[in-house]
């Protein structure tokens, strides 16, 4: 994008203005709502539907919404859901096969256009995930028919985190809290509260972005205020993870003490996989009607922690331990994600931290790891 | 239609079956319109029977556009397969995964299976003992646990007379005049170079470090080894996450790997 032309903002005005210019293009608003005493994601019928006002408490195992005494719609850290909701959705179906009477079967493909998203508020952590689920699931030999036209098609509003909550760590995994150079999305903002207001220094970075901006009611800025903002951010952290060289640290813990006792305390029910927006596991579902002779195949999302996973028959579940089974979803996420992937698979969001029914904080895992590796033999 | 997704299974007709076991039958199969892209030795397709599921097989048998899959009953997939019959329509995807690296010229050839395992290795042999010429010795272990678990009986006279082809089981019944054993037994009794053998294992994991160890153990390479692993397949493209094996994803980074990639994969418990 052009970094010489001014800054610019947006108003409160500016930003109900992007919201209905995205319906107008013809575009699902997806954003963050509050519903069921969470910050969800939905869809946005105007700005209005945004959480202003509110913030969220966060701690391992813990979740609260807290009112807060501005106007602010993306103060907040991460809800239980992330954008995988929308583009690798939680059921699909892959396809649907007829079966005539002479034996023949005509497999048909869903043909219905994708769902065009534009998603409103994304963290730059989940920015992250996003990147990570395209290498996963568009970035081998084959395109996920599922995923691939709905990213495709998806317009990405980002909302840089002036707010980080208290199982945040995406500063020390250099996810976030600003926006990274370099990271591919359509248009950044950042929301500042001020006594006129609230302010979104808007930046585009995509040519269709930059059209949109062009269409909404901006003013210059100086930006100053939006870029200390963030840098404050960088410093409220919650957690931090080393994350010097994980992935040897990763490979060298197969024998360590402390999956047993993490093991000890892991329901193994597969919370934090749901929740983590890089978590791409799935199974299938042949699902066949009274007849008989049609048959669909769906697509669910699945856990490395369900006992059934890694079923191979005749021996069972390679995997039967809990400790194997945490052990596979850490030393994946944090290392041979890199071997299969070329990336991490963990981009600091913390929302595993919160949403584990018994609080297992995976900053504190690995820093456990880490000890245990640096110990002094026997 | 032909398949715009790789989910999408594209239709196959069951040409032949032929009941190789009590509890499995292979399948030719051919394409009932636009046939996929070539199988080599190794690779594997994903089978669906109408309304069942899908199960990844490795092709036991590769002839033009038709492939032969052995198939044993252990489930609801394989079992719907193994009742399939002549003219049935089956769904196929493929091909995918690694397949076994030819051998060098002038080596030995050394393959060892254990039951069902022997099912991926037979169409090397096939085309190895197409061009028996080329190497030096042609060796078939095969271990079974007893005599009617027995594969590919048909082919065995034309095997035997290219190559050494020799059968132990665990549990001898009346009559049975072979060897008894582990498969790894037989390894005294055929003659290889171990350092200018390629050798091919397929069968249970134990059977396979077994094997590999005997074999490093006389000196033959690590990387000349290669082994054919099994774990759970929803997908086959990469995505299911189901074949996690430590670094590698199994669908995509094998079946087929090296013992030097191997070895480390197989001795971590529960990996």
């Amino acid at each position: 994008m052009d970094t010489t032309a001014p800054l610019v903002e947006l108003d409160e005005q500016g930003l109900a203005a992007l919201v209905d210019a995205l319906r107008q293009r013809g575009y699902t608003v997806i954003g963050p709502t509050v519903r069921d005493g969470a910050i969800v994601l939905a869809e946005l019928a105007s700005a209005e539907d945004l959480p202003h006002g509110w913030g969220v408490e966060t701690e391992a195992g813990t979740y609260r919404l807290r009112r807060r005494e501005d106007r602010a719609a993306f103060a907040h850290s991460a809800g239980p859901q992330s954008w995988k909701t929308f583009l690798h959705p939680p059921r699909a179906r892959l396809w649907q096969a007829d079966r005539s009477e002479d034996g023949t079967v005509a497999v048909r493909e869903d043909d219905e256009p994708p769902p065009r998203y534009a998603f409103l508020g994304v963290r730059p952590c989940d920015l992250r995930a996003i990147a990570v689920q395209d290498r996963v699931l568009t970035g081998g030999a084959y395109t996920d028919p599922v995923y691939g036209p709905r990213r495709a098609g998806a317009f990405l509003v980002v909302a840089e985190c002036t707010e980080p909550g208290g199982v945040c760590f995406c500063a020390s995994m250099g996810t976030g809290p600003g926006l990274p150079d370099g990271s591919a999305h359509d248009l950044a903002l950042t929301e500042t509260v001020e006594p006129d207001g609230l302010h979104y220094l808007a930046r585009a970075g995509s040519p269709e972005g930059a059209d949109i901006l062009a269409e909404l009611p901006t003013r210059t800025t100086d930006g100053a205020r939006a870029r200390a903002a963030v840098a404050d951010a960088a410093g409220r952290m919650g957690r931090s993870m080393d994350a010097t060289d994980l992935r040897s640290l990763m490979a060298g813990t197969m024998t360590a003490e402390r999956w047993d006792q993490v093991a000890g305390r892991c329901l193994t029910c597969g919370n934090c996989t749901m929740v983590c927006p890089t978590c791409f596991c799935t199974t299938t579902e042949e699902v066949t009607d009274l007849t008989g002779d049609h048959a669909e195949r769906w697509r669910r999302w699945d856990s490395c922690f369900d006992l059934d996973f890694s079923h191979v028959h005749g021996t069972g579940p390679v995997r039967s331990s809990a400790r194997s089974r945490y052990r596979q979803w850490l030393t994946h996420k944090l290392g041979t994600w890199h071997d299969q992937f070329g990336s991490s698979g963990c981009v600091g969001c913390g929302r595993c931290i919160a949403w584990c029914p018994v609080g297992i904080d995976i900053t504190e895992e690995v820093d456990a790891l880490r000890a245990e590796a640096a110990a002094p033999e026997g | 239609m032909s398949a715009v997704h790789a989910t999408t299974p594209v239709p196959y007709r069951v040409l032949a079956r032929r009941r190789e076991t009590a509890d499995s039958v292979t399948l030719d199969l051919v394409p009932a319109a636009v046939p996929l892209r070539a199988f080599r030795p190794g690779q594997y397709a994903m089978l669906y029977p109408f309304g069942t599921g899908e199960i990844p097989v490795s092709t036991s048998g590769i002839s033009g556009h038709t492939l032969g899959h052995t198939v044993r009953a252990v489930g609801k997939v394989s079992e719907a397969l193994c009742r399939a019959e002549r003219g049935d329509w089956i769904g196929v995807r493929g091909p995918y995964g690694t397949a076994w690296g030819t051998p060098p010229a002038g080596s030995d050839v050394l393959v060892v299976a254990g039951g069902i395992g022997l099912a991926p290795l037979r169409p090397l042999i096939v085309e190895t003992l197409d061009r028996v010429g080329e190497f030096g010795t042609v060796s078939v272990l095969t271990g079974y646990r007893d005599p009617g678990g027995q594969l590919f009986l048909d082919d065995l006279p034309g095997w035997r007379s290219r190559a050494d082809v020799l059968v132990t089981v665990d549990r001898p019944e009346p009559g049975w005049r072979g060897a008894t054993g582990l498969v790894t037994g037989l390894l005294d009794t055929v003659g290889f170079r171990p350092g200018h053998c390629a050798a091919y294992l397929c069968g249970p994991e134990v059977m396979m470090r077994a094997a590999a160890r005997e074999l490093r153990r006389r000196g033959v390479p690590a990387e000349r080894i290669q082994v054919s692993l099994e774990r759970n397949m929803r997908c086959a493209t990469g995505w299911c996450g189901h074949c996690q094996l430590g670094p590698v994803l199994v669908c995509r980074d094998g079946p087929v790997f090296g013992w030097d990639r191997a070895e480390h994969l197989l001795s971590t418990p529960e990996l």
